[in-house]
């Protein structure tokens, strides 16, 4: 059982993470952010590993993962 | 359920301002994980150059001297010369580093002073609106080679890691990508031990990170990330030039 929790706030839309994910869970919004990006988001909690690799490969850590 | 990652304790938390896919967020994470495991926080002094790299003092919960233009390398000379048993790195993109300051980067290396130097190269002077850097590839459209850089003009790219993995001063010279979850695992750890050879006295640790500029390569930035992977790493190659502890 794992968690991820992505601060769509502070999420810039680059999705570094969706290509890092080693199952693609994780994609891109089509709702925009206070800043004016498309965050990410993930779809299949319940099939998240917790690697972590999305958390490593964001730029801006706005990713935390639990285990 | 257990917290398996989370932010550095030595990074503080705000929103940075570099663009969306920009690979300075990642390095600043990498730098703060390795202050952390060293414990070094509280007597490290950053010094940082100009650049998009030049907030930094922002960015790091620790004290930081600002020092413009490539002159880095010759302040942390003085600060870590002034205080010894500080933990002194600078942090300096390719613009500063490898063009208005070579001769600082050059010298502080030669007199294999102690102090660790992570230099960001992302091909291009990416605050003043990506002009040629003496990193460009051969090639690459910048707004001061719109023609693409030409060897006969314009000389090839510079290696710096190689360069300095020459110098008598040089404890450790490498070279690391953080474009993959795996480059970027052995990025985290070349960069653990370049703080490990300051920790212990060895002398001069150089680290080169190959970073996208998505704004300024003009792409967005999946594609600027698979550059770095591709066209980046196939002309500076990641590795380790030199290594002490090998020698």
């Amino acid at each position: 059982m794992a968690l991820i929790r992505i601060d769509e706030l502070r999420c810039k839309g680059c999705g570094l993470c969706t290509i890092a994910c080693p199952h693609k869970l994780i994609v891109l919004s089509d709702k925009i952010n206070h800043q004016g990006y498309t965050p990410a988001h993930i779809t299949l909690q319940d099939k998240c590993i917790g690697c972590a690799l999305c958390a490593e490969m964001c730029p801006d850590v706005a990713i935390v993962v639990f285990k | 359920m257990k917290q398996v990652f989370k932010k550095p304790e030595s990074l503080k938390d705000v929103q940075t301002h570099f663009c969306p896919g920009c690979h300075h967020g990642t390095i600043h994470r990498l730098v703060a994980e390795a202050m952390d495991e060293f414990g070094v926080q509280q007597h490290t002094i950053g010094v940082a150059s100009v650049g998009c790299s030049v907030f930094l003092y922002g960015y790091f919960d620790i004290d930081v001297v600002e020092s413009p233009h490539g002159r880095a390398a010759a302040v942390a000379t003085g600060v870590k010369r002034a205080k010894p048993d500080s933990f002194v790195f600078t942090y300096q993109g390719d613009g500063d580093l490898a063009a208005i300051g070579t001769a600082e980067i050059i010298h502080a290396a030669n007199r294999g002073e102690d102090i660790t130097v992570i230099f960001v190269n992302n091909t291009t002077y990416g605050m003043t609106g990506g002009q040629m850097a003496p990193t460009t590839l051969l090639g690459q459209r910048t707004s001061t080679s719109p023609y693409g850089r030409n060897k006969s003009k314009d000389g090839a790219p510079i290696r710096m890691a190689e360069l300095l993995s020459q110098l008598e001063g040089v404890a450790f010279s490498a070279r690391v990508a953080v474009d993959s979850p795996r480059n970027l695992m052995d990025a985290k750890k070349q960069i653990k031990k370049a703080f490990r050879y300051q920790v212990e006295g060895k002398g001069f640790s150089f680290i080169e990170a190959l970073s996208a500029c998505p704004t300024n390569w003009g792409m967005n930035p999946l594609s600027a990330n698979a550059r770095v992977g591709a066209e980046m790493c196939d002309y500076f190659k990641p590795g380790v030039y030199k290594n002490v502890e090998n020698l």
